[in-house]
């Protein structure tokens, strides 16, 4: 008895020694700065002089910041645009790789292809393509007379020109997809075609119930990544134009980076936390709505 | 409803398939093909309209140019430093954390790796400023070490992953090495790890690509241009060289380059390591 609890301390002892990085890590580099941050976002700092307390004026400031609404709009529309078309898409490719069919690898690859290339080269491909004289997309448009718009140097057509730009990513999530397609039991589409299923009735009463988990953690993830989109307007519109491309954590990283405002930098960053914590409790809350778990899942 | 289908309606539903998986695959295929294309083109060739797919002739010096325009070279290595200590950092922290939370039991155990795996939610812009302050009190701005260091202290994800591969390795081998007097280290190092390798393999790529595309930390952290990384550089050079589209597309497939031939070598963890898990990178 007093061997065997000798023996578990000892356990205990490595396992804490073991993962002690970890817990150094997120001491220094995660939970230290969440707090920080919110201690200076209750501060005026430019990081030259001392910070100077000033209660919740960085908070009420962004009511009447016209550009904190703005951006705040952009990164909403965007998200609403994006997520649901990144979900929708990424299954249809997952669904096309899935057929058994010559050249699999072939289609994997090349869907997959484009999300292996930087943030950076990935924009400036597109850059080009977007160009409203000479770029390829309106280049072949004007082959079947059409007018292109000018696209990325438009503030009506640039938000939605970014959405086309990122699609051509979508095949980091067509991948998770086709693992969870993998992963449903060929039984129950025999099943189904036994008592007399079509194809649509096999994809409706099979597929989606049985792929809601992975459609639940693809929408989860999307959505706390594209509410922090940065490169794509970075480096193609730097927010422009008329700040029709501005999104959130662009506006952040002017703010504390350009302006040295950190003070509501920090504020508007734990918006944002509180923004995406509010919007992903509400996913997972509805999950139970709509996630199906069989009795067995997981080992 | 059953469909009776003839042969004759099964090939015709083959053939539409199959057009549309190679329609949809070439619409994916299509920004990549034009920018090796353009990249080759000669100045008078890029502008034509219509587009012409073929550089004629190609030119092979606007890679040599392109990259010799920025100092290209720096900024590979420096890139090449990052990422290997980065890689280093991960495959070395994440081990031995990961080992922990797979095969020691202690009091704490379950909770924590909650928070690991919670860790992964949380939006990098809510410790941007603070890390910023913090590294900059440290005088690490304008060095590497800000990039590198938080890589020794492990990554949710990885530690994740190699927490599952864990799992499934049988727990004989360990029993029979401890019954022979070997210490936790070295089970995790001699027996572990080496089992453990198509996983470290993943890991490593995924660190991998996710050293070499990273653009807003280093563009936070490195302000002189003797410092950027790749990502950075291209940046600087669209910045720069607007108009100059054939040497853009040379410099961003140049750069692009070692994740291209990476990926196409080995594919196969690139997918598992997606299908595993699906962030980052």
């Amino acid at each position: 008895m007093f061997l065997k609890s000798r023996a578990a301390r000892r356990e205990t002892l490595t396992f804490y020694l073991l993962i002690s990085p970890w817990i150094v890590g997120f001491l220094f580099f995660t939970l230290g700065p969440v707090l920080v941050s919110l201690g200076i976002s209750f501060t005026r700092w430019n990081l030259l002089t001392p910070p100077v307390p000033i209660g919740l004026r960085n908070y009420t400031r962004m009511l009447d910041d016209r550009l904190f609404w703005q951006s705040l709009s952009v990164t909403f529309r965007y998200t609403l645009l994006y997520v649901p078309s990144e979900l929708v898409g990424g299954l249809l490719l997952a669904l096309l790789m899935n057929r058994n069919i010559k050249g699999i690898r072939a289609d994997r690859t090349s869907y997959y292809l484009p999300t292996v290339i930087s943030g950076v080269a990935f924009v400036v491909v597109w850059m080009w393509l977007f160009q409203p004289e000479v770029g390829l997309i309106n280049a072949t448009l004007s082959r079947f007379g059409i007018q292109g718009p000018r696209w990325l140097a438009d503030p009506r057509t640039a938000l939605f020109a970014l959405w086309m730009m990122s699609l051509w990513g979508l095949g980091r999530n067509a991948i998770i997809f086709l693992a969870g397609l993998k992963g449903i039991p060929k039984e129950l589409y025999e099943a189904a075609a036994m008592d007399g299923a079509g194809m649509w009735q096999g994809f409706r009463h099979v597929t989606l119930p049985m792929l809601t988990p992975t459609i639940f953690f693809v929408l989860v993830l999307s959505l706390i990544a594209t509410l922090q989109t940065f490169t794509s307007a970075f480096v193609a519109t730097n927010g422009g134009p008329l700040d029709s491309t501005l999104f959130y954590v662009l506006y952040l990283y002017r703010k504390a980076f350009q302006e040295f405002q950190m003070g509501y930098a920090a504020a508007l960053a734990w918006v944002l936390f509180i923004v995406i914590l509010l919007l992903t409790i509400l996913v997972v809350r509805s999950g139970q709505w709509w996630v199906y778990y069989e009795g067995e899942r997981e080992s | 409803m059953i469909t009776q289908s003839s042969p004759w309606q099964n090939r015709v539903r083959r053939l539409g398939v199959f057009l549309l998986v190679w329609g949809v695959a070439a619409l994916f295929l299509i920004p990549f093909l034009w920018m090796v294309s353009s990249s080759l083109k000669p100045n008078y060739q890029i502008f034509a309209t219509p587009p012409q797919w073929i550089p004629n002739p190609p030119q092979w010096q606007n890679y040599t140019e392109a990259l010799t325009m920025l100092p290209f070279g720096r900024y590979v290595v420096n890139t090449a430093i990052i990422t290997i200590a980065v890689i280093f950092g991960h495959l070395l922290s994440c081990t031995l954390i990961a080992y922990a939370f797979a095969r020691l039991r202690a009091p704490g155990r379950d909770t924590l790796f909650i928070v690991v795996l919670a860790t992964m939610m949380l939006p990098y812009p809510v410790t941007m400023v603070p890390l910023y302050v913090l590294f900059n009190w440290l005088d690490w701005i304008n060095t590497f070490l800000p990039l590198t260091v938080p890589a020794f202290f492990g990554s949710a994800f990885y530690i994740f992953l190699l927490r599952q591969f864990f799992m499934t390795v049988p727990r004989d081998l360990e029993d029979a090495a401890r019954i022979d007097g070997a210490n936790t280290l070295q089970i995790i190092f001699r027996i572990m790890t080496p089992l453990a390798l198509p996983a470290m393999v993943t890991v490593a790529i995924f660190s991998f690509q996710a050293a070499w595309n990273d653009f807003l930390a280093p563009l936070i952290y490195l302000q002189q241009p003797d410092l950027y990384t790749v990502t950075l550089g291209l940046q600087f050079f669209r910045s720069t060289f607007t108009t100059n589209w054939a040497y853009l597309m040379a410099a961003s497939l140049a750069t692009s380059l070692p994740m291209i031939l990476l990926f196409f070598v080995a594919q196969r963890y690139f997918i598992e390591g997606i299908s595993l898990g699906g962030m980052k990178g």
